[in-house]
């Protein structure tokens, strides 16, 4: 009685972490509120629920945070989505763990604790094997682009079969090595699952893997007929479900699309291969336009995280203000490599997040925008996303940076994007192009302003 | 099995409701919010290996506290990192 009293505490505790990110000033306090709620619910769980093995319990649990804590205190803002995937595959394998150890524990499984378990262990394996490819993609450790095994659909398809069959085998027969093949099955469908998913749609990916965990947890939770976990499990499922939808709007695609659109050919038409002129501007040619501007918008992508030039940009765009001019930055929802990644990463340069403004915020009024400054972004201003049908990111919602007044795209060279598309705007007549490391030429660029 | 049945129903609504409210510039600590309440697992983790009978159950137990463990503790601490810069 007073173990689940605790845990409806706990229950409570994770709304309240969740409610609180509806306000970047409190946000804070709720995670701290979350961590109290778990914190309650394992000492509770520990106190009331084990009867042996509790030293190695709580050594195992000292091993989890001396790997934990460290790992999440180095790691790199602009590493936090490799983070996220990998955190959220350890939860699901953990979830298939449990749900595999409870299965060999009960005597006399009836009809739901069998399905439930099928499910987490199924969903579990799954959302481990996907994050951990996932993982590998984020890290760079292998090929960032869509991975297309020969008769991949098929091996796929063939392995969901098997997995489905092998549930209901499991569920008729209670026989435990079918419950291992189970397991291998949704191993197999993880990593079948996210291969085939190219680079610039892994935030979706890790999204609904996400979501996947959650449910797994919330599944275990009717394996072990425990309140907790179905509510925070669900409270999870119900936000990577939320952030995926969002995602696939953000790309104005669909998830099946998403998902198995790479299975598909998508062969990127080489057309206008033939040198195409674009026109390039010195350092000073930029800062004047900058320096005598009225209104920027600034739209960062992921490559202004890679070159670390947050800062530099930050100090670029306070200079600017002391000249007078009103700056704002566009943040597109799939910038960076996760939802609301660039956020993050702006953030931590200690930019101020009301200058954060989103699409809305700023296409309405983006005809009146003298410079829309590009900084290591691409497909998220590629006009081809809004006019071009045949472009395979077409559809997505863009910045209208090419009806701003003038645009500056800082490249490093002239490839496309991650989702290796060509741009029509870099042959705009009014886009100036400046090539180089993002950060060292917003450097090269503030020195410059500062001259003017 | 009902009453699970509603509890995970009503959950359903309570995290479509809170989560659609919340700051679109939040999405990654949301994520990695998210992420640490699911580490809850270690709950369950705990309740198995506390009473597992056999080396097997023991073993999987273990595992399984030691993983939800990382996913708890590297979920808050992330989360925490990332609130803090945008406190100001």
């Amino acid at each position: 009685m007073i173990a689940q009293l605790m845990y409806l505490v706990a229950a409570l505790c994770f709304i309240l972490a969740l409610k609180g990110l509806s306000s970047p000033k409190y946000a804070r306090y709720g995670n701290f509120i979350g961590a109290f709620g778990m914190l309650v619910a394992v000492v509770t769980a520990y106190v009331h629920g084990v009867v042996h093995n509790g030293l190695w319990i709580l050594l195992a649990v000292a091993l989890g945070v001396v790997v934990g804590i460290p790992a999440a205190r180095s790691v790199k803002m602009t590493a936090i989505p490799q983070m996220v995937a990998l955190f959220n595959g350890v939860g699901g394998a953990a979830a298939a763990l449990v749900a595999l150890a409870e299965f060999f524990a009960v005597r006399d499984p009836g009809f739901l604790f069998l399905l439930a378990t099928v499910l987490t262990v199924l969903i579990g394996s799954v959302s481990f094997s996907g994050s951990v490819v996932t993982f590998l993609k984020l890290q760079e450790l292998m090929t960032t682009r869509p991975v297309l095994l020969p008769a991949g659909q098929q091996l796929a398809i063939a392995a969901g079969v098997s997995s489905v069959a092998l549930c209901a085998l499991v569920m008729t027969t209670e026989i435990g090595l079918l419950l291992w093949l189970l397991t291998i099955a949704g191993l197999v469908l993880g990593v079948l699952f996210v291969l085939p998913v190219g680079g610039a749609d892994v935030p979706i990916a890790i999204s609904l893997l996400n979501a996947f965990t959650g449910l797994a947890v919330a599944a275990s939770g009717y394996v072990l007929a425990n309140t907790l976990l179905i509510v925070a499990g669900t409270l999870v499922g119900a936000s990577g479900t939320i952030l995926t939808r969002l995602m696939a709007q953000a790309m104005g695609r669909s998830l099946a699309n998403i998902l198995f659109g790479a299975f598909k050919a998508t062969t990127v038409a080489a057309q206008g291969e033939e040198q195409r002129t674009v026109k390039s501007g010195t350092v000073e040619d930029v800062a004047i336009l900058l320096g005598y501007a009225n209104n920027v918008v600034v739209v960062p992508g992921y490559g202004l995280a890679v070159a670390q030039a947050q800062h530099a940009a930050r100090e670029l765009v306070s200079q600017l203000e002391q000249r007078g001019v009103s700056v704002s930055y566009g943040i597109h929802p799939v910038a960076g490599r996760m939802p609301g990644h660039m956020n993050v990463l702006l953030a931590e340069a200690d930019v101020p997040y009301e200058q954060l403004k989103e699409l809305d915020d700023i296409n309405p009024g983006i005809t009146s925008v003298d410079v829309a400054l590009v900084v290591g972004a691409n497909d998220v201003v590629n006009p081809g996303a809004r006019d071009e049908p045949s472009s395979p990111i077409y559809g997505m919602p863009i910045f209208d940076v090419d009806r701003a007044k003038s645009v500056v795209f800082m490249k490093r060279s002239m490839r496309p994007g991650f989702a290796g598309v060509d741009n029509e705007l870099l042959y705009n007549p009014k886009t100036t192009l400046l090539f180089g490391d993002a950060k060292d030429s917003l450097t090269k660029l503030l020195a410059a302003v500062k001259q003017l | 099995m009902i009453d699970l049945l509603t509890i995970f129903v009503l959950a359903v609504f309570v995290g479509f409701e809170v989560v659609s409210k919340v700051s679109t510039i939040l999405h990654t600590p949301l994520m990695s919010g998210a992420n640490a309440i699911h580490g809850v697992i270690l709950v369950g983790a705990i309740l198995i290996t506390g009473s597992a009978e056999s080396t097997l159950e023991l073993v999987l137990g273990l595992l399984a506290v030691f993983l939800a463990t990382v996913n708890v503790v590297g979920g808050f601490v992330v989360t925490d990192r990332m609130l803090e810069m945008f406190r100001k």
